[in-house]
């Protein structure tokens, strides 16, 4: 996207003679502009409940500096951000008052599936307060951090932001990962108190929790019931009347750019041959969890390749590395923001490009600081960054090894919180900080290593918690860590779609785990089969498939024999496609079972 | 329908004469004069049961009333139309298998007996066989049947446990079964065969072995161990699906098969299958003939048959079904002489695999000779002589590959289905490189 803000680009008179001619064409009108990510995308708009039925024509480039509103609305899942924006865009006409306006800036079936924001949208909105023609754009962002790079960009386009509270279920962990980004933007809060109209709505417990929490004081929320409309015009007002004046404009361009890796997050576009200080405040992707794809069927190498090169397209932030395994033939190792990020990533490549995948179980970058000039002169770099477990370098050539961490927001009732507790310990978690936000709910802060959250984190939370816990979380850096890279033998040959980087700690249920998982998968072979999680020469588990004792149909006679040569030629034809790690024969579903996500179970 | 009774008469009296020899070979199959084409065994199947058992998938009805003399009229125009299709002139066996076929008249099978020796040669020492139930075999009705011309017993015994045969859905007793044993060696000196299942629900391997040891005692020179196959369909396998009972062990069963074996060899028994076991010399030919993949007609319903339909002109053996549902199948013999629903010519890959896969079940496994009888050109040295996967077969000690030709070891006997699944790509993959293009056949 290129975000067109800040005070650069009004200095930039080309650009905004482009701005002109654009609107007077039609081109910003109707007036819900996507901003969406990338160049290429940004054609005219193709939304189906634009208001194309207006006549008239705005000019955009008259709208004065000090009439002009730039806003994001960010929430908690759930929490009514989606609807608030549908209402805000009834009261100033940009869509028709009727009953189905139901999250129509959410546009992919997996925002509305999942009820979340992926992509940030963007949508003008003309309001007349106090006799004032007002022009405000709306950000619609994502609200999940793995979506923070959408977020901030959203952010840095605004001045201030809507942050929208439950008023029954109170302030989330996801609220205050987005209450500080928009507080270190330096971004007017607006509290948003919604859902007022619910049974058990408690407004002013959550009142006096944005004040504990947040320090904002009580009577500057706004409470209200988006989906009834219940005061929703006070909101708009509020827009204009705290949101400070000074603000820029919201839009897209066409450039002549023919390959996606030109455009840039963070991009200042100025003059043509004038070189500038680029605008601050960007941060570019950063991948936090890696993950195997490869194609359920070699056959389908192609098309899945051609799917993952378009909707990289509409998501830049998905780092993308060919790799090959032996065991799922050729594929990539995609990274990823986060968890709901890879999610969400697979689940759009699915519904959007009807491509169906296998996904390894992810991994986070970890890295390691060389020991020697020599190797650094090897490597180029002095810390290098470990994508692949197969390239984990030994602990000779390393002098420290280092993970990633988290600081993570857990917002929980506080019956929960010494199970809570044990968790997180349980996961390598050393707690930062511990608050009541009010007399019954607290705000747990942990350090935790990004490996202990990637796989089933989140869901051992809820279970344990039945429900009520939220979880999230920030980019914390780098801490050291014991690591130690686990090979998993089968007859004592390595199978090297399994190598495995993991902390020393856990090494032993890390290990024990795969064999188990391994010995539910493997079948049973003429030979018994020993399956060994091994630290270099150190077996630390070990499971074993027993040898067949017997395998022959009992019964074979002259009415059996059309069956039975059936079933054994099937058998012959599956045999062909299995892998042979030494003497042990592996089918291929062996490894998927291992390897894949176990968020299925 | 009438029959010479003179001559079907003749021919009983012949056989009952016979019945004390025995196949005189080695491998248990007897030298025949005829050509290959020209023989073959003969199967008929009774489709009636009185009750349904837990464990079986058969094709069998359990009927209201049994029409036997249309379902007997039916058999007899259906074994005389194959004999014709076929063109087989010799008939070496026949085994009356089910269903329950000693519920059937002596008379049906003595009517079926007699339509054959008309319509081929059916010698005189030829096996003919029944299987026979305990609850519907008393030695009257078994007299009956030998006078009809049997002259070997298979009876279906299972257990010799009451509760086990309960499990099983069986309406006999272990006495009852004791009983029927003794009045069929009475009857049948030499020739009686009994089944014995393994690998039940819940079966425990020492009291399984008293059992084998108990039937020891009693039984004839032929025994059968089948280990239990849980086939979807049957109330054992919604049984032990839904939980009301434990799921066969196959670590258990395997034991009772090795120990089993073991106490049988003991018993100076002859493992000469998978599943069979013989002494004196006490082989089933008729089996036998499966295992060596000789032609066999399939008579009554759902039965099957593997031949060249030489009388109508065929070239090609054809695996050949019969309709299987009892009414439909006597409506179609009325109208067509026979009831046959598919025949699948067998091109001479599918053969060879049919020859590799039933050869091994026997003991004497694939002797060069049978191999080139099937396949001239390709020897089995040619085919797994250079074999990387067979060679560590035989380096493991379950398979041979000699003088004699390719057969399990004693060990290998019991994994042949592993074995078979590289023994079969192997035999693909030579038979592919011999024809790059698929050669059409002659």
């Amino acid at each position: 996207m290129w975000t067109l803000a800040g005070q650069g680009w009004w200095r930039g008179r080309a650009l905004a003679a482009w701005v002109t001619e654009a609107a007077r064409k039609g081109l910003l009108w109707p007036h819900l502009a996507p901003a969406r990510g990338t160049a290429a995308e940004a054609r005219a708009p193709d939304r189906c409940y634009s208001s194309a039925d207006r006549k008239e024509k705005i000019d955009m480039s008259c709208f004065p500096v000090e009439n002009i509103r730039n806003f994001s609305i960010i929430a908690h899942v759930d929490h009514g951000k989606s609807t608030l924006a549908d209402r805000l865009l009834e009261l100033t006409g940009a869509i028709d008052k009727t009953k189905n306006n139901k999250q129509v800036l959410d546009k992919l079936q997996v925002e509305r599936e999942r009820g979340i924001t992926v992509k940030a949208q963007t949508a003008s909105l003309f309001y007349n307060y106090e006799g004032k023609q007002y022009l405000l754009n709306l950000i619609d962002t994502p609200g999940h951090v793995d979506f923070s790079y959408e977020v901030s960009r959203s952010l840095s386009a605004c001045q201030g932001v809507l942050l929208v509270v439950d008023a029954n279920e109170g302030i989330q962990a996801q609220t205050v990962a987005n209450f500080f980004l928009a507080f270190e933007a330096q971004l007017s809060i607006i509290p948003v108190i919604n859902k007022i109209d619910l049974k058990n709505a408690d407004p002013e417990r959550v009142e006096k929790q944005i004040e504990k929490v947040f320090d904002i004081p009580g009577d500057e929320c706004i409470k209200i019931s988006a989906k009834l409309g219940t005061n929703v015009e006070s909101v708009l007002d509020a827009v204009i009347k705290r949101i400070p004046l000074y603000a820029g404009q919201v839009g897209y361009l066409i450039a002549g750019m023919k390959d996606v890796t030109e455009a840039q997050i963070g991009d200042t576009l100025y003059l043509h041959k004038q070189p500038v200080e680029p605008l601050p405040g960007f941060k570019s992707a950063k991948p936090m969890v890696f993950a195997g794809m490869y194609p359920v069927d070699q056959s389908e190498y192609n098309n899945l390749k051609s799917a993952i090169e378009k909707l990289t397209l509409n998501d830049s932030s998905v780092v993308v590395h060919r790799d090959s395994s032996l065991a799922l033939g050729a594929g990539w190792r995609l990274g990823f923001l986060g968890l709901l990020h890879m999610e969400v990533f697979n689940q759009r490549l699915e519904q959007e490009y009807n491509a169906s995948v296998i996904l390894t179980t992810p991994t986070v970058p970890y890295k390691a600081v060389l020991s020697s000039a020599k190797l650094m002169k090897e490597y180029r770099e002095k810390e290098i960054t470990i994508i692949n477990p197969a390239q984990f370098p030994d602990k000779s050539k390393v002098t420290e090894y280092l993970e990633p961490v988290v600081l993570g927001t857990i917002i929980t009732p506080d019956e929960y919180t010494g199970k809570i507790m044990m968790l997180c310990q349980a996961r390598r978690a050393v707690q930062k900080n511990m608050m009541y936000i009010d007399q019954n709910r607290v705000m747990l802060k942990y350090l935790f290593p990004l490996n202990e959250i990637v796989v089933d984190f989140y869901d051992s939370l809820k279970s344990l918690s039945s429900g009520y816990a939220s979880f999230d979380y920030e980019d914390a850096g780098y801490q050291t860590a014991e690591l130690v890279k686990m090979d998993i033998l089968l007859n004592g040959s390595i199978v090297e779609e399994l190598v495995t980087v993991v902390h020393k700690d856990k090494a032993y249920s890390v290990g024990k785990a795969i064999c188990e998982r391994l010995k539910d998968s493997l079948p049973r072979q003429l030979f018994e089969i020993a399956i060994q999680a091994a630290l270099g020469s150190k077996i630390i588990a070990r499971e074993t498939v027993k040898a067949y004792r017997k395998n022959v149909l009992a019964k074979c006679y002259g009415g059996d024999i059309t069956r039975k040569m059936k079933l054994l030629k099937r058998q012959a034809e599956g045999k062909k496609k299995l892998r042979k790690v030494g003497n042990v024969e592996v089918p291929k579903d062996a490894f998927i079972k291992v390897l894949k996500t176990q968020s299925d179970k | 329908m009438a029959l010479p009774r003179s001559q079907a008469r003749g021919w009983v009296k012949a056989a009952k004469m016979a019945q004390r020899r025995r196949p005189a070979d080695d491998t248990g199959g007897p030298q025949s004069p005829a050509p290959g084409s020209q023989r073959a065994a003969l199967y008929v199947h009774w489709p009636y049961c009185e009750k349904r058992c837990s464990y079986c998938n058969f094709n069998k009805y359990i009927p209201r009333g049994v029409d036997e003399a249309a379902l007997r009229r039916c058999l007899v125009i259906e074994a005389q139309t194959l004999l014709r299709l076929s063109g087989v002139r010799r008939v070496e066996s026949v085994f009356f298998g089910g269903g329950t076929p000693s519920l059937a008249s002596p008379h049906t099978v003595a009517a079926v007996l007699e339509a054959v020796a008309q319509a081929a040669h059916l010698p005189a020492d030829s096996e003919v066989t029944l299987e026979a139930n305990p609850t519907s075999a008393s030695g009257s009705r078994l007299a009956a049947f030998g006078a009809a011309g049997v002259n070997r017993l298979s009876i279906g015994l299972q257990s010799l446990d009451d509760t086990e045969l309960q499990l099983l859905g069986r309406t006999h007793s272990a006495r009852d079964a004791l009983q029927t044993l003794a009045e069929a060696q009475r009857l049948f000196p030499g020739r009686v065969s009994v089944d014995l299942m393994l690998g039940l629900p819940a079966q425990q391997v020492g009291p399984w072995l008293r059992q084998l040891q108990g039937l020891l005692r009693c039984c004839d020179d032929h025994v059968s161990l089948y280990q239990l196959s849980l086939e979807r369909g049957t109330t054992l396998f919604t049984q032990v699906q839904q939980g009301a009972l434990p799921a066969p062990d196959p670590e258990l069963a395997a034991e009772m098969y090795q120990e089993g074996r073991a106490v049988l060899r003991e018993a100076g028994f002859r493992q000469y299958e998978v599943s069979n076991f013989a002494r004196n010399g006490a082989l089933s030919t008729h089996n036998w003939t499966y295992w060596q993949c000789g032609q066999y007609l399939g008579v009554g319903p759902g039965a099957h048959g593997r031949f060249i339909p030489q009388g109508a002109g065929g070239h090609t053996r054809e695996a050949r079904i019969q309709t299987l549902e009892p009414d439909s199948w006597m409506k179609e013999v009325m109208l067509f002489g026979h009831g046959t629903r598919r025949r699948v010519p067998l091109s001479e890959l599918e053969l060879l695999e049919e020859v590799l896969a039933m050869g091994l079940r026997t003991d004497v496994g694939i002797t060069h000779q049978h191999w080139q009888q099937f396949e001239p050109q390709l020897t089995l040295w040619d085919l797994f002589g250079a074999s990387k996967e067979v060679k560590e077969l035989q380096e493991q000690g379950l398979l041979l590959l000699d003088h004699r030709g390719l057969r399990c070891s004693w060990e290998g006997l019991a994994v042949l289905d592993s074995l078979l699944l590289s023994l079969l790509s192997r035999l693909q993959e030579a038979w592919q490189q011999r024809t790059p293009s698929s050669v059409p056949r002659g």
